[in-house]
């Protein structure tokens, strides 16, 4: 809905082409060195789908907290570092709607008008988005026999055109609920709030601590009140926020990103000589 | 701490507190904490937090519901958004053609540069005229200029006739929301203060009987008027008309009755012609109230038989608004209060926390415009969620334009010098693959080993409220390079 | 002195240099239902408003009456021709003897189903804010004269000279203590829209 990088990919064509389609893992910054078993579950579920999955270990960090902060000239080497690292691919996909959207949105400040970032802006893509819109995967084959709740993240959401707005008066759709109903024995639990944000914001997280708390722990008090046994989202950033909040406060909630629940439930590749992780 | 602000914001006993109004009236600005502060104390309060979270989400509800009952609610708003742009490209123009129109329809259009003229002009206007009291309907632009002080130290009694207006100008309090100026505050403090000022029922809570002993207390006042001011919601070019948009018909009280209307209205009120109001019209109320359209919407051309009709034209920093290219949208808001209802931020930190006459998220934009330094924390009192874009009638990018905001702050020097260090350090660290994994290393090792009590020490922001997350064995490159490396690079 | 400021104040708007931008085609807006009066209906009762069909003029002097009668309205001013009244307008010298009126009924030139609001252009009343100032308030428009949206609305409104207009949907309200839908804050109390015809 809010793409500003004008792509239009016929998803037939390229789910044919799917099978040879070799694609850059961009594995954000926190998810690396903290949260790794996303980046693990984005490889699996991305290899289960028959893509090739390549990671350029040469990336850090797409620049969004410098961004985020004002602080532009620290943003704009991680922006360029980030064009060079990842401007050969045909695509490139991230399991966060954020760092997603830096690239696709936010970047045009630091890398306008270069060679290969038209191109790398329209083959950036979140997870999700690149299941249903590339792959065109409408269901997976696989089970989830619990009970859980979809933080719609906002930047995934209002800047990626991952699911409809609450607040805008168009027909409800949802790449991530899509996928996430399709699972067998899953129930989607809904919300008071659909899209509230969790309060986590960046740098926010820490500089308006009080209400980004409060915030979270009210987003909290929704998905527990509405039965979810797990919580699931498209960014870690959000999870890793609400877990910290859920533990302290000793909610029984368990927070997994959208890659694990669906790679969990379409299980691994069948084992090969030297293959997966 | 400046003018007499009180940061800790709305709490149980303020009613008749210490007024937040600075030098030139208005909000003053907030204290050396700026919006983190007084926000913090806010929600300190957590019942009262979540009563003022769960009242405005209630408008918000009402405004979907409302919106969802007009087909083209999404046509509209595109609209909205293009007769704004339009205008802008050519306000001089369109503003010198409601003069004309105006004039010629026996209203007088003055101009005013910035605050002090407006209220100079406003002055004159009244005491030329041997006015004593003014029966004065909402108007933001009011506020912002500092009008009733400036006006009571002249010996010119304004009376704030909107209810919620009313109930802090009685509690000598700044509104806290341009639409529900008294949402701040509940029935009982309400009740206790209408018993102080209007010697209603010592107990007495409820809002008909409050609203009832309220009717009966500003009647006094429509009658004894000697002149009515208003805002002005829509100002029509194409006739030289004003349009005065309330539920109450307070702005029809006070203006009626007295000779003498004035109306005070920002440059950017204009729009071209009769038809564009329906866009406006349609879009408004819904978005403000959940109802489909105010009470009452009110065309005044020219003056009231044998009265007069003053327009006064305020500046006040709009051009200079107009001026920037990243910024000039936000000239387009209609002061529905939308992005507030739909603001997480605004519903848990209340409108005293902004410390502009304006708050939320549109305030976060227009206040730094007026006074970068004053509000330089504004603009982050925000986690970007953009749901603020999404209910705005007229499609401002706000949340795009609060971090254009921050940019613009950080490039003037505004943003704390250690804040900008820290991001340069971990901007070089994180363009350096070895320091970025080095450091991702010792992050691990440290949550690992470290003892509960150096972990979460006070150093540790996030730690304070937030459990760490649980340490990885490695990162995802360390597994990947292991696994994978001899086959992929 | 008052030139320089205007003069200023154009100047920097001009030199703002803001981008033309074409306006745009409203002609695709609007909102259309296939039953006006029904919809009406709802409309004004979702304004708090009340809409009462009568067959004809006779039949509407009879409703005022039994409206003013309900009410315990004493005091009745009437604009509208064929429904008598105890005050008559221009007999009232100045607009603050309206006080005290407990039942204005003025004429109504249409009423715009998709929000209850009727159009009101107080041309040849000789005090206009009787619609705000009375106790109660009934509005009388012709069943033929129902509009769809504001846009048809806008397009049936002109002002060529000086004049007050304005559009009423239902009582007077505020929800200003707690959110607590009061009806009467400082208008009319209440609000009868009859549709003769």
């Amino acid at each position: 809905m809010r793409d500003r990088s004008g792509r239009s990919i016929p998803a037939a064509i390229l789910g044919i082409l799917a099978s040879f389609m070799r694609v850059a893992l961009f594995v954000p910054c926190y998810v690396d060195q903290l949260r790794p078993a996303v980046a693990l579950a984005t490889v699996s579920l991305l290899e289960r789908l028959g893509v090739e999955v390549v990671f350029p270990e040469e990336q850090t960090c797409c620049g969004q907290p410098m961004a985020n902060a004002g602080v532009s000239d620290a943003a704009a080497p991680l922006a360029r570092r980030f064009l060079e690292v990842f401007g050969g691919f045909e695509a490139v996909v991230c399991p966060s709607g954020s760092c997603t959207s830096m690239v696709r949105n936010h970047y045009d400040p630091y890398l306008g008008g270069r060679p290969g970032f038209d191109r790398l802006k329209r083959g950036t893509y979140e997870l999700c988005e690149f299941l249903v819109d590339v792959l065109g995967v409408k269901t997976l084959d696989g089970a989830f026999a619990h009970r859980v709740a979809l933080h719609q993240s906002c930047h995934g959401l209002r800047e990626l055109g991952l699911g409809t707005p609450s607040e805008l008066l168009l027909p409800r759709t949802s790449k991530v609920a899509g996928l996430l109903g399709s699972l067998r024995g899953i129930e989607l639990v809904p919300l008071a709030r659909a899209d509230e944000c969790c309060g986590f914001g960046g740098t926010f997280a820490v500089a308006e601590e009080a209400v980004s708390c409060l915030m979270g722990k009210d987003r909290i008090a929704d998905h527990a009140k509405a039965g979810a046994e797990i919580v699931t989202g498209t960014d870690v950033s959000c999870l890793m926020h609400l877990d910290g909040l859920a533990r302290r406060e000793r909610v029984p909630l368990r927070f997994m990103h959208v890659a694990e629940v669906l790679a969990e439930a379409v299980g691994p590749l069948p084992a090969r000589g030297g293959g997966a992780a | 701490m400046s003018g007499g602000a009180n940061p800790t914001g709305p709490g149980a006993g303020r009613a008749g507190g210490e007024p937040l109004h600075g030098p030139t009236g208005g909000h003053a600005g907030l204290g050396p904490g700026g919006h983190p502060a007084a926000a913090a104390a806010f929600v300190r309060d957590e019942a009262r937090a979540h009563w003022h979270d769960q009242a405005l989400w209630f408008v918000r509800e009402k405004r979907d519901r409302a919106a969802s009952l007009v087909p083209d609610w999404e046509e509209l708003r595109e609209a909205a958004s293009a007769i704004r742009a339009h205008t802008r490209g050519r306000l001089a123009d369109y503003l010198e053609e409601f003069e004309r129109n105006a004039t010629a329809r026996g209203a007088v259009v003055h101009w005013a540069r910035d605050a002090a003229e407006h209220n100079a002009i406003v002055h004159r206007i009244l005491s030329e005229r041997g006015v004593r009291r003014v029966a004065k309907s909402k108007s933001m632009l009011t506020e912002e200029c500092g009008l009733n002080p400036y006006l009571a130290a002249r010996g010119i009694e304004v009376v704030d006739t909107d209810l919620g207006e009313r109930i802090v100008q009685l509690a000598g309090e700044p509104p806290s929301h341009i639409v529900f100026p008294a949402i701040h505050r509940k029935r009982e403090e309400i009740g206790t203060l209408f018993h102080a000022k209007l010697g209603t029922p010592e107990g007495l809570s409820d809002p008909t009987k409050l609203t009832e002993a309220a009717r009966h207390h500003l009647r006094e006042r429509f009658m004894t008027a000697d002149a009515g001011m208003t805002g002005v919601n829509f100002a029509v070019a194409e006739t030289g008309g004003i349009v005065v948009c309330t539920n109450e018909g307070n702005a029809d009280m006070g203006t009626h009755l007295p000779r003498l209307h004035v109306a005070c209205m920002g440059v950017e009120k204009v729009v071209p012609r009769l038809a564009d109001l329906a866009v406006f019209l349609r879009l408004l109320a819904r978005s403000a109230t959940g109802q489909p359209v105010t009470t009452y919407t009110s065309h005044f051309h020219g003056p009231i038989a044998g009265g007069e009709l003053h327009v006064v034209i305020l500046d006040g920093g709009r051009s200079g608004l107009l001026a920037e290219p990243a910024f000039r949208r936000s000239l387009a808001c209609i002061r529905c209060g939308a992005c507030m209802n739909t603001c997480p931020v605004f519903r848990r930190s209340g409108g005293y926390s902004y410390g502009y006459v304006i708050p939320g998220p549109i305030g976060s934009l227009l206040g730094v415009a007026r006074d970068a330094r004053a509000h330089a924390s504004l603009p982050f009192a925000s986690s970007l969620c953009g749901s603020c874009d999404d209910v705005c009638p007229v499609k401002i990018d706000i949340h795009g334009e609060l971090l254009e905001r921050r940019k613009d702050l950080a490039r003037r020097g505004i943003v704390p010098l250690r804040k900008r260090l820290a991001m340069r350090l971990v901007g070089w660290v994180l363009a350096h693959r070895w320091a970025y994994e080095l450091g991702g290393r010792l992050a691990r090792v440290f949550l690992r080993r470290a003892p509960r009590a150096i972990a979460y020490g006070p150093w540790n922001a996030w730690g304070r409220r937030r459990e760490l997350p649980a340490p990885p064995a490695e990162s995802f490159r360390d597994t990947w390079r292991r696994t994978r490396g001899a086959r992929r690079g | 002195m008052a030139d320089d400021a205007r003069r200023a104040v154009l100047d920097a708007l001009r030199g703002a240099r803001a981008p033309p931008a074409a306006a745009p085609d409203l002609s695709r807006l609007g909102a259309r239902f296939p039953d006006l009066p029904a919809r009406l209906a709802e409309a004004v009762a979702a304004v708090a408003g009340t809409l009462v069909r009568v067959p004809d003029a006779a039949a509407l002097a009879g409703a005022v009456a039994a409206l003013a009668a309900r009410l315990g309205a004493t005091r009745v001013c009437s604009a509208v021709a064929g429904v008598p009244g105890d005050v008559a307008l221009d007999a009232l010298a100045d607009p603050h003897e309206l006080e005290g009126i407990g039942l204005a009924v003025l004429p109504g030139a249409f009423a715009v189903a998709e929000n209850g609001a009727v159009w009101v252009p107080t041309a040849g009343l000789r005090h206009r804010g009787v619609f705000v100032v009375a106790e109660h308030l009934a509005l009388v428009v012709p069943a033929a004269e129902i509009v769809n949206d504001m846009h048809e609305a806008y397009r049936r409104i002109a002002f060529p000279g000086a004049g007050f207009g304005t559009f009423i949907a239902g009582p007077s309200k505020t929800a200003d203590i707690e959110q607590a839908l009061v009806i009467g804050a400082h208008g009319a109390r209440s609000c009868a829209v009859f549709l003769v015809g």
